[in-house]
């Protein structure tokens, strides 16, 4: 046991000195693409230059800061992308596209980082490999001044060695900086990252923004799926119980005039009519599933999902620590999107168990569904996978899926247990 | 028989109340909130009770959890349980004491009006009535029953919604003979115990189906 976390301790450090080595080379790299901006911003008076220029430095400077951003986030320092979205139908070069670049703050705060960011990497890099460096030498090299005898030569706090006995303290020395070194060197690129994050993140208004643009999209995806699901209840109803309704009161009608003179034909519309109720009934039934199902009305998420998971064909085990129930849009779309995770398993997966848990994880709803099947799922392929993401996405929810070929398949959802934005709408109660 | 209806909706109340009286069926009390039905049950203690799922205040399933409460209280008084919908988990609830005395329907179901007065009886009388949608559910999920013949399905769907031998042979246009040697090949092949009262045997193809 010890041994493994000395083995993890010291491959922590060995890959923490490597990356010392990246950022010293990532470092320098900033500050070519420093000049690059500058000269591009000088050269856009001159011919309009600039017009094209400004746009390609910037994008490798973005294309530098992502990386950034990205190890950041490998380390444990989350940076958010800051940039605005790109305008629609823009020309690879032009004014529009220039000003799009320009008027980003995002632009200007890189900017700022390049070289407050390439001096830290440098520092903080050669920090990394110096001290493990600095360690190597007092074990290694010992030898070699006591041959040389060089008594100009010190090390650690023995400076300059005057003899065997003091030459031999360097070793110990030497173990202690490389120990010190290696143990150092995992925080330092999250000390690095975090001054990063000083000029990388978004400011508190670019994240409102992206949060605007966000909201956008999601509203206007919520709002074309809640006009085409109000469209296809309107024709379901229309073409089904609306029209078997009609049908009803026609043959009923029919009877009426008929029990005198003829009660056997009578008889036989009545029994029609009746069949007729029944047909329109299963219809209306099968509509009221599909809006919300009556189990999840009356038993919430948890007894709702238990219910499901019944109607399976594919064994299926709930673990659900579930108390109490959620609000209504919240409960509704955790259903519907567990349902289609079950479909889908029972339709593509080969699977011959499955498995639903639900979780409250802080403030937020974590569902996973999974099973033993065949994995190759993919969210980007798949058109009802898709529909889940944005319907959960309405909810501030994500979903990720990890399916392997070969499986198993694994879809995690998370949703906001509480609704953040204050409802505008007074919701009425499920009758 | 004396019968207690739980009901919310003032026009299936009338509709049910009219059904079972014109089958002389006597109505000792009707009950429209979910809090209301426990104590009628409890103090009428009828031959019969015939509740709504869904009943106020909170239109959740009041319904069924007063005829769950009141069969842990008063074993076996018999409930015919009626929905707009079926859940084959409300099925398991209402049959885990395995007494019988049980039915669950289709609200869909009362417009057969013979058929549904058929199955208050039998209700009453300690069978056992499920309604064909929560079996033709539980049959289209469970895998073992791949072993059965289309024509047993058939036959185990109608065992299953509490008809006798007679009744199935005559709804399937066979002899009473071939019914039951279906139900013994069902039996078989299922790895149940042989039985020969009804209600037993639908108790133990339904606890099979929802194993």
């Amino acid at each position: 046991m010890r041994g493994v976390e000395t083995r993890d301790w010291l491959r922590d450090g060995l890959r923490a000195v490597g990356s010392g080595l990246l950022s010293i080379v990532l470092a320098i790299l900033n500050i070519p693409l420093f000049v690059l901006f500058v000269v591009s911003l000088v050269l856009t008076p001159v011919l309009g230059l600039g017009l094209a220029a400004v746009p390609a430095v910037t994008a490798l400077i973005r294309a530098r800061a992502e990386l950034a951003r990205r190890l950041a986030t490998r380390s444990g320092v989350s940076i958010a992308r800051p940039y605005r979205p790109r305008p629609e139908r823009m020309a690879p070069i032009g004014w529009r596209r220039y000003k799009w670049i320009i008027t980003d703050p995002a632009t200007w705060r890189d900017f700022a980082w390049l070289l407050p960011g390439a001096i830290s990497g440098l520092v903080l890099g050669i920090l990394t490999l110096a001290l493990p460096a600095y360690g190597i030498e007092g074990i290694v090299l010992l030898p070699l001044w006591l041959y040389l005898g060089t008594d100009w030569y010190g090390y650690g706090v023995i400076w300059p060695i005057g003899s065997v006995a003091e030459g031999f303290l360097s070793l110990p020395q030497g173990i202690v900086f490389l120990a010190l070194g290696l143990a150092v060197a995992p925080y330092v690129p999250k000390v690095e990252f975090l001054f990063a994050r000083l000029f990388l993140a978004p400011t508190r208004a670019a994240e409102l923004r992206l949060r605007v643009t966000q909201l956008t999209v999601t509203r206007a995806d919520t709002v074309d799926a809640q006009a085409a699901e109000l469209r296809r209840i309107e024709r379901d109803l229309h073409d089904g119980a609306q029209a078997r309704l009609v049908s009803l009161g026609m043959t009923i009608g029919l009877a009426e005039e008929l029990v005198e003179r003829d009660p056997r034909a009578a008889r036989k519309l009545l029994a029609e009519a009746r069949e007729t109720s029944s047909t329109a009934l299963v219809e209306l039934r099968h509509l009221v599933r599909g809006i919300h199902p009556p189990v999840l009305a009356e038993r919430g998420l948890d007894g709702a999902v238990r219910a499901l998971a019944l109607t399976v064909r594919i064994p299926t085990t709930i673990d659900s620590d579930l108390t109490g129930r959620l609000e209504t849009p919240v409960e509704s779309a955790a259903y519907f999107a567990i349902a289609e995770a079950l479909t889908n398993v029972q339709r593509h997966s080969g699977a011959t168990v499955a498995y639903v848990s639900i979780h409250r994880v802080g403030e937020a709803l974590r569902i996973e569904v999974g099973d033993d099947g065949h994995g190759g799922a993919d969210a980007a392929r798949g058109t009802g996978l898709v529909g889940m993401e944005r319907r959960l996405a309405a909810f501030d929810g994500t979903m990720t899926v990890s399916s392997p070929p070969g499986g198993p398949t694994i879809v995690t959802m998370e949703l906001p247990c509480v609704l953040s934005s204050p409802r505008t709408m007074l919701s009425s109660g499920t009758d | 028989m004396r019968v207690v209806i739980a009901e919310d909706h003032a026009l299936l109340r009338d509709g049910l109340t009219r059904i079972l009286q014109a089958f002389d069926f006597e109505v000792v009390a009707v009950v429209g909130r979910g809090p209301d039905v426990l104590p009628a049950l409890l103090d009428h203690k009828p031959d019969v009770a015939v509740l709504d799922v869904r009943l106020p205040p909170t239109f959740t399933d009041e319904g069924l959890q007063a005829a769950n409460e009141v069969r842990r209280r008063a074993p076996g008084l018999p409930i015919l349980v009626l929905s707009q919908h079926v859940e084959p988990l409300y099925a398991r609830e209402l049959l885990s004491d395995r007494r019988g005395g049980v039915g669950y329907l289709l609200k869909d179901r009362v417009s057969d009006v013979a058929q549904f007065i058929d199955a208050v009886r039998q209700v009453a009388g300690g069978g056992t009535v499920m309604d064909p949608e929560v079996v033709a559910q539980l049959l289209d999920r469970s895998r073992p029953l791949d072993v059965l013949t289309p024509r047993e399905r058939e036959v185990l769907g109608e065992m299953a919604a509490g008809r006798s031998n007679a009744a199935i042979a005559s709804r399937l246009f066979v002899t009473e003979k071939a019914v039951s040697k279906h139900i013994n090949n069902i039996f078989t092949k299922l790895g149940l115990p042989p039985s020969e009262d009804d209600n037993r045997r639908v108790l133990a193809v339904l606890a099979y189906l929802d194993s």
